[in-house]
């Protein structure tokens, strides 16, 4: 069993959690996730880690109450307990050698995007983070983020922050500026790590996005994570989670990441009806 | 006196259209009188050819002659000496080329039912509270098992009986690797695989779930930081292999291990009571001949597709699944294409299956496995209707291990180098099991777990 040491909310949707989990704490590096199973009915979800303390032995997840899990784990709180937590997972996120980095974050992305922007800057990397929301009201980790970057450029989709537009248009900007980018690391949803991927393909700038998708175990033995790189099958949980954007096939993946749509409608209506717990 | 009838004693089954539509176990266990039945079929032949047959020398002769003699928890003590798991291995081994396969009886009329006999035995003994309290005298010296399916099982129970304080790391979060997310219930029942796992907790096997070796910790640190003196390998072929043919990545189209660990793991056969969905429509293929793909098409018929093909460029005589797992997959009313190989997989413009484009296949020469190579007939293609497939050509071994494990040496498709004892290339490090032989059966793996076992006694005693 886990224990969750601290929950909090982000925002009206997105809900941060801190959990006990000591030899992950140990190892977890930027890039990698964990997979969690809340009791013996839950799916096995993964999640990218948000934060880590390896003195506190606690983990940092951020998530978005989307699915049946996602929305069942929300209804645990501090000093509850997560039946299995599994990680850290994936490979670590790779950036030897780079000056100067657009650190790109959509929605509950900047929560997963925020350790490499951590780890960057403490490596004394120029680091700009690009982030963008729905709204102000979906704002999060903005003074988490501000602390790791020398520029942070947040956008909504309505502009209720006053700077409206999408993430590409700020990143594009930038560009234009002059900004010498040597990478950029996009993680968000798959269409924005799309078009960041080709904006970038433009200039020739490499970039590296995160990839979420549908996972059961985490160790490449079911391989419901594929999607094609570069033309060859890759299993996101060993191969990844990272990838350079501009040889994934995203179209493929937001295909295969609907597979189950109509089951999780069903046991959306299923929570939000009488018994969850039973 | 030796009953001389030419046929095994034949066990209950389930009716096979009433069985097909749930998940209770198929096979039926014979009654005390059957068994002794059985067991007087026996000819008690001195040579023993069934006991070499056996990759773990199961002495089968003694207990059969026991079970004739009515004293079954007498007969299971026997198996119990070389068979940490034979409620497992009476259900799944492959009788047909071991044990049975070498039975003198089987030369006129079928072999002893050495099987049957060897699960009867087991869940006799599981049923009336068996209990035999090992005396274990403990050493103290720390041993690592990587993996909980039946190579690292049986490679656990053996240093627990010989006093080693053995910790087995499990990546999922239930114990029993293939036995637990592959096979499914209907052919051996989940509960009885927690019995046996229970069975070596007793002797002091500890299990960490959740413990991805190579991730959370290195085998390195295990030896370094957490005082483990040798380790065994047992991480299995966990890495499905795929065909590489155009719509292959549609989103009904599943690797036998993900339909199979949606299911058997997740308990998806319970959904919506569970979280985990799983998908197989009205009409599925299954490619492939092996044991895992009858599970796989038994399984989706069970979740409720009308049409259920077994689709496989051979013929039936050189599937290599269990001659009873063929048979019980026809019975439920599977039907095998035989001498046909995918070409390419059709679907909607949102991802889903609609078809399966075929070709016709005849056999030629016989190829390095000595069987008969499958050639195409040009211009045989056509297409079948179907709205999933689930692809059982194999599995390669599990990456994780080894990437993370300096001068272990390793072939080229992945497996681990081990000598006939499961010495690996790195001092005090063993291997055992699929991650060395690559996907091969349970009864394999278990008697790899015991001679690695035997070994790392060996090492360690040695000094």
């Amino acid at each position: 069993m886990y224990e969750i040491i601290e929950k909090r909310d982000l925002c009206e949707n997105i809900v941060l959690m801190k959990i006990k989990a000591p030899l992950i704490a140990k190892k977890a590096q930027p890039g990698q996730f964990i997979i969690f199973r809340i009791d013996d009915k839950g799916e096995r979800v993964p999640l990218t880690i948000n934060d880590y303390d390896e003195d506190g032995g606690t983990i940092t997840i951020v998530f978005q109450k989307i699915g049946v899990s996602t929305k069942r784990l929300d209804m645990l709180n501090t000093g509850d307990s997560i039946m299995d937590v599994t990680g850290p997972l994936g490979k670590p996120s790779e950036f030897e050698g780079c000056k100067n980095v657009a650190v790109i974050g959509g929605g509950l992305g900047c929560a997963i995007s925020y350790p490499q922007a951590k780890k960057l800057s403490s490596m004394g990397v120029n680091v700009d983070i690009i982030a963008g929301f729905r709204n102000t009201d979906y704002i999060i980790l903005e003074d988490e983020m501000r602390a790791v970057c020398r520029d942070l450029i947040v956008m909504t989709d309505d502009g209720s922050n006053g700077n409206k537009g999408l993430v590409t248009d700020a990143l594009k900007a930038e560009i234009e500026k002059g900004k010498n980018y040597d990478l950029v690391i996009a993680i968000g949803p798959l269409i924005m790590m799309k078009f960041v991927s080709l904006l970038t393909k433009e200039y020739g700038i490499k970039t590296i996005v995160s990839m979420n998708t549908i996972m059961i175990d985490g160790t490449g033995m079911c391989g419901c994570c594929r999607l094609t790189y570069d033309g060859k099958v890759k299993f996101a949980c060993v191969d990844g989670p990272d990838f350079d954007g501009h040889k994934v096939d995203f179209d493929e993946a937001m295909r295969r990441n609907s597979v189950f749509k109509s089951q999780e409608r069903e046991q959306d209506c299923k929570l939000m009806g009488v018994k969850v717990n039973d | 006196m030796i009953n001389k009838r030419e046929t095994k004693v034949q066990n209950k089954e389930l009716d096979p259209n009433i069985r097909n539509s749930n998940f209770e176990e198929v096979a039926g266990v014979y009654t005390p009188e059957q068994a002794i039945e059985e067991a007087t079929r026996c000819l008690n032949c001195k040579h023993k050819p069934c006991v070499g047959a056996c990759p773990v020398n199961v002495r089968i002769p003694e207990f059969i002659e026991l079970v004739a003699q009515g004293k079954f928890t007498e007969a299971y003590d026997v198996i119990k000496t070389t068979n940490a798991l034979p409620a497992i291995c009476g259900r799944v081994c492959p009788q047909e080329t071991q044990c049975e396969g070498q039975c003198v009886r089987g030369r006129k009329g079928e072999p002893v039912a050495i099987g049957r006999l060897e699960r009867f035995c087991a869940d006799y003994a599981m049923a009336n509270g068996y209990k035999k309290e090992d005396k274990i005298e403990k050493n103290g010296i720390k041993v690592a098992v990587i993996g909980s399916g039946p190579a690292g099982l049986s490679c656990a129970g053996d240093l627990a009986k010989l006093g080693y304080d053995v910790t087995v790391f499990e990546s999922l979060h239930t114990p029993g690797g293939v036995l637990t997310y592959g096979i499914p219930e209907f052919r051996l029942p989940k509960s009885l695989v927690s019995k046996e796992i229970a069975a070596l907790e007793k002797l002091g096997v500890k299990i960490e779930v959740n413990s991805v070796i190579g991730r959370l910790l290195t085998i390195d640190e295990l030896k370094d930081e957490y005082g483990f003196k040798a380790v065994f390998i047992a991480t299995g072929a966990g890495l499905p292999s795929f065909m590489g043919i155009p719509g292959e990545n549609l989103n009904t189209v599943f690797s036998a291990n993900e339909f199979l660990t949606r299911v058997n793991l997740m308990k998806a056969y319970e959904y919506p009571k569970v979280d985990t969905p799983y998908y197989v429509g009205n009409a599925c293929a299954i490619i492939g001949g092996g044991n895992v793909a009858m599970d796989a098409a038994r399984t989706a018929k069970r979740l409720g597709a009308k049409k259920v093909y077994i689709v496989y460029r051979r013929t039936r005589a050189e599937m290599p699944a269990r001659a009873e797992e063929i048979h019980h997959a026809i019975e439920e009313g599977i039907e095998l294409i035989e001498l046909t190989s995918p070409i390419q997989i059709l679907g909607d413009e949102k991802g889903n299956v609609t078809g399966m484009e075929c070709i016709r296949m005849e056999l030629g020469e016989p190829d390095a496995s000595g069987r008969r190579r499958p050639v195409k007939i040009d211009g045989s293609n056509y297409t079948i209707n179907v709205n999933s497939v689930i692809i059982a050509i194999g599995q390669t071994p599990n990456p994780l291990v080894r990437e993370s494990l300096d001068g272990l040496k390793t072939q080229s498709w992945g497996g681990i180098i081990a000598d006939e004892n499961g010495k690996t290339s790195v001092e005090g490090v063993y291997a055992g099991g699929d991650a060395v032989s690559g996907a091969a059966t349970v009864i394999l793996a278990m008697g790899a777990g015991k001679t690695a076992a035997k070994a790392i006694d060996e090492y360690l005693t040695r000094g």
